[in-house]
């Protein structure tokens, strides 16, 4: 699928003009204490620039200007990495939001003054004064300047503005395909769209205050790290401050640049540097993949899912069922029996119903049955049918159709339920077609199981979460799709309820649940589901169930959004370990520095060898500062998620990122030393 | 010497494996106790225990949850603190007191009390000269209520993981008597019955006072001893009823009742481990933590045990022999090795008994010494090491959850703010009391001379020893590095005071995870989740506890032992 906003690169030029505004920018104070790990740096660069100041105005004072002055610019540069970091996060996320927002700004809108207007009364007004519950008419070659509700009529849709998807999209009012997106174009008929949402209120809006600071909310795992990170900042000032009296007792100098850098280095920086902008590329991941998440603990919420509830049509079979065969009964005409499948589905506006029609290749026209009732089909009763004088044609799933023989006193016979049995068999899917309760035939609908689907499933096994197929048909075709796409349970016969009652009692056993809908009888479930991602082609009350909505309707995106998810949680949890691991290397390089002037027996802790006490703590700390810029990249694409199973993934992340946080800085701070004695 | 080191070797290697089978299967009985199992106990302590629940007014069949059974501890050891108090200052006149000891002084019995609830028996005072018997006895059963006090909270913490979803952890009451009528007393009873064979005393007799065959005077002091050791070491106290502790005669008289007084303190601790494992029906995991904490142990206990065999380098550059190794503060009839494992097998386990100076061991033995105490969790106090071990397990579980992808959980609970903010507090506590502490006592050293006579050997030795103390107050071990006169208002009041923060806050913050874990709903397991009952998790762990508790100490570390060891090398 060619997606329509792809990635910014990710040094792209205006974007970093941007983040570099932003890592000046968030020095303030007020918007550093939101993360105390990078607070206390400030607090600390701020010390060393006052200590610096007094050395240049007292020269006296034995402290070394310069050294001073070269560690308090470090120091801001690590809080610069830091905000800088955060800073592309966000403009990265800006701008794929504002790319989509683009296409909707400048069109113009045919307001209608009421919902019966006739559309030459239409005013034209810009888009972006259409307030919620406008209505405003679009007919062929208009851009659709707003999301809204068809209130009216029918239009086939580009939607390849938003989804990349080429193909036209059937858009129509009433039922579960009502919805249009602004920067849609509509390339034939027309509609009338009432507006669902005021400007600066829609998903995308919504989605663009997520990425930005002020009004981004701390995730319920982030905010458990931060508690972490902010104690272990808290242990290493105690550590610090003590220090300082342990060291008169040793009569040890130790200058005031020397304390801060041990703290600075001990500190968890580089996961405190980066968290929020892993948090901001999370959601960046989200939006790249065409999904509007309502908010960060949805995607976070994703990587815990244990359930995934996914409708058959469209996710495991290529889109719909399609009528392949007519099977009449002993003693019925084949003619006989098309020509009342025919009439039956008139008014079944359903896929399946449609594919009746062009298998039969007739297309009644409504208006030739004056007298005659339609029954649309309903999920509920599971038939439609048509009433003409003396004849009622039915047809409909067996168990609805054979109940209504039944009642009528001609039960389905032995042969009827052979083919029925058959056909299920076969993953087929039968419907009965009966006249005036006596059972005619049985239609034949088939569907196809999409190439690849049972990897994802595998996949998804791997990862622990556990698919469930959620099909309107009857349980042994239900029985046998599943089972040739691999998914581990079925809710066969499903009515709206069902999948609600299931997610209740998966949620009952602990579990976490995802589910993808787009029917407004799907809002209940959207809302109970603990990931709720509605299409965006849906209505407007399953978009509000939700918690995301997909831009591209596509029903396996929930697989994409468990790994978002899980990735999030990865590179946070990486990146944190490889903070810690940092540590070992940096006790090393700065205590044998801090000490060795008083007791010459601390050049043996000196592993590293380095150059002097000076050149030691300066590689600790610049090898501090860069580590972030460094890791940027990995904290915008975030660490690869291999469904290995957990104890494998766990092991492969502590080899990479524990045993590579151990080992690397010991090299890193080694070459810095031999940079800086060459100096 | 080559055969005299190999049975000192092998006499530590026995020790230790010993410890670990009686541990095992002790863990067994305990956890077939505390669940209400059958045991062979039962009919001799069944009856003992329905009237002590009913004269206490115990209504064993009830269970409540975490807070209202940390009310029921605090109020239990608030009671027993005013006795302690009443007791210690009125000592004089009080019975039991042949060799008319005087009463303490408020801050002495402030910090004895203190001492004993806590179950760290750090002791400022001189047993022989200033606690009568009565004393002794109070102190004896505060051994015993203070090791059940912690055993009955680690069950609450053992409870809490067992059902799927359930509030109400346990009722600690009930663990707590059961602690001592079916673990600590018949067990204290056998070590006693041993050790009277082997020459302990065991009488309210008065000082002995006899003329040597060098015609000197000597004062020996008897007492109520074998019935005082065996708790001592059972519960992890470690407080001596001398003021030699084991290194004493009449308190550890030959190498047989070393080992089983090393073999005491263990294995209740270790027995925990195993007892876990069967109420969480997850005996791997159980291993896992055995394997991490005996790592943990390892790693302090060889290199101690190696330093001691070797001696002092400066002492053999005076051309001494030294093949004996460093035998200054120690016992002939002990020798270096056992030496060398007791002082860490006590400071891991927060016993803090003692068969040797502590003070003139060599400086990095010293510093693993202080490494046990830091981390405090390498098995650990009873109870209360299980407890700090579970703090870090939470850590790591955060962690690593995090590393595979998703929310963090322990045993099907999600790990989340509010047990984070708990557990990240008590991260903070331990190093936080410590360093504060000892900062604080050095600055009050430093600018007022009237405290010079605090250290006998300034330098690093003399930082040693204030870091020791205050390390072994936070850490509830008391042991002293002894190095340090702390028979002082400054050290009393401080000492105490880090001894309640390094005790109680510990104990219920373990308790309040479990407990809000415990209610949460269960997340059933699947490929996804993170099993901690795997190797790597076990590194994870280990990991975690080297970094974030271990080297946290380093800098601390350097200005004292590893300062030192720099001077002799």
């Amino acid at each position: 699928m060619a997606r329509k906003i792809k990635a910014p690169a990710l040094f792209d030029r205006r974007l970093l003009r941007e983040a570099f505004l932003q890592s000046f920018i968030k020095l303030h104070p007020r918007l550093m204490i939101h993360n105390p790990v990078m607070f206390t740096v400030e607090v600390g660069t701020a010390l060393m620039v006052v200590v610096t100041f007094i050395a240049v105005l007292h020269l006296m004072l034995g402290e070394p200007v310069a050294y001073n002055a070269v560690i308090a610019i470090i120091l801001l540069f690590t809080l610069l990495f830091a905000n800088f970091a955060e800073g592309l996060a966000e403009a990265r996320g800006k701008a794929q939001a504002e790319s989509l927002r683009k296409t909707r700004e400048d069109t113009i809108a045919k307001r209608l003054p009421y919902k019966d207007a006739d559309p030459a009364e239409a005013e034209m007004i810009p888009a972006s004064q259409l307030r919620k519950g406008d209505i405003f008419f679009c007919e062929a070659g208009d851009i659709i300047p707003s999301d809204g509700e068809i209130i009216e009529g029918i239009a086939s849709i580009d939607e390849s503005a938003i989804t990349g998807e080429s193909a036209p999209v059937i858009r129509e009012a009433g039922g579960d395909r009502s919805g249009v997106t602004g920067g849609t174009k509509v390339l034939s008929d027309w509609i009338k769209v009432r507006v669902t949402i005021n400007r600066g209120e829609s998903y995308l809006d919504k989605m663009i205050s997520l990425v930005e600071g002020a009004s981004r909310q701390k995730t319920p795992n982030e905010v458990a790290l931060t508690i972490l990170l902010a104690s272990l900042t808290l242990v290493f000032i105690v550590v610090c401050v003590t220090l300082s009296f342990f060291a008169a007792y040793a009569h040890t100098q130790i200058s005031l640049a020397a304390y801060i850098a041990l703290f600075v280095c001990l500190i968890p920086t580089t996961i405190g540097g980066l968290l929020s902008a892993i948090g901001i590329a999370g959601m960046n991941r989200a939006l790249q993949a065409n999904i509007i998440a309502k908010s960060g603990k949805a995607v976070e919420t994703a990587g815990d899912v244990d359930t995934l509830l996914l409708d058959k049509t469209g996710t495991i079979t290529i889109g719909n069922r399609k009528a392949t065969r007519f099977h009449p009964l002993q003693g019925v005409d084949l003619q006989h029996l098309i020509d009342c499948a025919v009439l039956s589905s008139m008014a079944d506006d359903t896929p399946e119903g449609r594919s009746i029609l062009e298998l039969a290749k007739q297309y009644p026209d409504k208006t030739k049955f004056p007298d005659a009732t339609m029954i649309p089909f309903t999920a509920e009763t599971r038939t439609s049918g048509i009433d003409l004088p003396n004849r009622k044609i039915r047809k409909g799933s067996v168990d609805a159709v054979g109940h209504l023989c039944a009642q009528a006193g001609h039960p389905l016979t032995q042969e009827a339920y052979a083919i029925v049995e058959s056909i299920s068999k076969n993953g087929g899917t039968p419907l009965v077609v009966s006249e005036n309760g006596q059972a005619l035939g049985i239609i034949e609908l088939q569907d196809i199981i999409k190439p690849g689907i049972q990897e994802r499933f595998q996949r998804l096994r791997k990862m622990g979460v556990k698919t469930v197929m959620v099909t309107g048909d009857n349980p042994l075709t239900a029985k046998y799709i599943a089972e040739k796409a691999g998914v581990d349970d079925y809710i066969a016969e499903a009515k709206p309820e069902d999948k609600m009652q299931y997610i209740r009692k998966e949620q009952q056993e602990g579990k976490l649940v995802a589910m993808m809908g787009d029917g407004t009888n799907d809002a209940p479930a959207l809302a109970q589901a603990d990931v709720g991602v509605a299409m965006n082609s849906g209505t407007q009350a399953a978009k509000e169930a939700g918690n995301m909505v997909d831009l591209d309707n596509d029903p396996t995106k929930l697989i994409e959004v468990v790994e978002i998810g899980k990735q999030l949680l990865i590179t946070r949890g990486t990146l944190t370990t490889f903070s810690i691991a940092n540590d070992i290397a940096k006790y090393f390089a700065i205590i044998p520095a801090l000490f060795i002037n008083q007791i010459p027996g601390f050049q043996a802790l000196n592993i590293m060898h380095l150059h002097s006490p000076q050149s030691a703590i300066l590689s600790a700390v610049i090898f501090n500062a860069i580590i972030i810029p460094l890791l940027i990249p990995l904290a915008m694409r975030g660490v690869a998620y291999q469904p290995v199973g957990a104890t494998a993934l766990l092991r492969r992340n502590l080899l990479i990122y524990g045993v590579g946080g151990l080992i690397l800085p010991f090299i890193g701070i080694k070459c810095i030393d031999l940079l800086i004695s060459v100096l | 010497m080559g055969s005299i080191l190999f049975s000192h070797l092998a006499g530590i290697v026995v020790t230790y494996l010993l410890t670990v089978f009686i541990g095992i299967v002790l863990g067994r009985y305990m956890y077939k106790v505390y669940s209400g199992d059958p045991t062979w106990s039962d009919t001799l302590f069944v009856p003992i225990e329905k009237l002590i629940f009913r004269v206490c007014r115990i209504h064993a069949k009830e269970e409540f949850d975490w807070k209202d059974n940390m009310k029921m501890m605090l109020s239990i050891n608030l009671i027993w603190f005013i006795i302690s108090m009443l007791l210690l200052t009125n000592m004089k006149w009080l019975p039991l007191n042949p060799n008319h000891i005087s009463s303490m002084s408020p801050d002495l019995a402030f910090n004895t009390t203190i001492s004993f609830l806590v179950n760290c028996d750090l002791q400022t005072y001189i047993p022989e000269t200033q606690i009568s018997y009565l004393g002794q006895i109070w102190l004896m059963f505060l051994q015993f209520v203070s090791a059940a006090t912690g055993m009955a909270a680690c069950i609450l913490i053992f409870r809490a993981f067992r059902e799927k979803s359930l509030s109400r952890i346990g009722n600690f009451e009930v663990y707590f008597v059961k602690s001592i009528t079916r673990i600590l007393l018949p067990l204290s009873l056998l070590l006693s019955i041993i050790f009277i064979w082997r020459g302990m005393p065991m009488n309210f007799a008065a000082n002995q006072h006899i003329i040597t065959l060098e015609h000197h005077k000597q004062t020996i002091a008897e007492g109520p001893v074998a019935a005082f050791v065996p708790i001592k070491h059972l519960g992890t106290n470690g407080g001596g009823f001398f003021n030699a502790n084991s290194a004493h005669p009449f308190e550890n008289p030959d190498y047989l009742t070393n080992m089983l007084e090393m073999i005491a303190q263990a294995v209740i601790p270790i027995g925990l481990i195993f007892t876990f494992g069967y109420f969480i029906r997850n005996r791997k995991l159980a291993w896992i933590i055995f394997c991490v904490m005996t790592m943990g142990f390892l790693l302090l206990v060889i290199p101690n045990v190696w330093m001691e065999i070797q001696g002092n380098p400066a002492i053999r550059a005076l051309g001494i022999d030294n093949r004996l190794g460093n035998m200054e503060g120690k016992e002939v009839r002990l020798g270096t090795a056992a030496s060398g494992y007791w002082s860490v097998i006590t400071t891991v386990i927060s016993t803090g008994s003692t068969n040797a100076m502590l003070g003139s061991y060599m400086p990095l033995s010293a510093m693993n010494m202080l490494l046990g105490m830091m981390v405090n969790a390498f098995y650990g106090g009873v109870g209360a090491g299980f407890i700090n071990f579970f703090i870090y397990l939470i850590l790591a579980v955060f962690i690593a959850g995090m590393m595979v992808g998703r929310t963090p959980e322990f045993m099907g609970k999600k790990i989340e703010a509010r047990e984070m903010k708990i557990a990240a507090l008590l991260v903070l506590l331990h190093p936080f009391l410590i360093l504060i502490a000892t900062a604080w006592a050095i600055y009050v050293y430093l600018h007022h001379p009237v405290y010079h006579a605090w250290i006998m050997n300034p330098g690093p030795h003399g930082f040693t020893a204030m870091l020791y103390e205050y390390t072994s107050a936070a850490a509830n071990n008391g042991s002293a590095f002894a190095e340090l006169s702390a028979n002082n208002p400054w050290w009393n009041i401080s000492t105490g005071i880090v001894l309640l923060l390094g005790r109680y806050p510990s104990i219920i913050g373990g308790v309040a995870i479990a407990g809000l874990l415990g209610r949460k709903q269960y997340v059933p397991q699947s490929a996804g989740t993170l099993r901690v009952d795997t190797y790597t998790f076990g590194v994870v762990l280990f990991a975690v506890i080297v970094i974030i508790a271990a080297l946290s100490f380093f800098p601390a570390l350097s200005l004292g032992p590893i300062a030192e060891y720099f001077l002799i090398h």
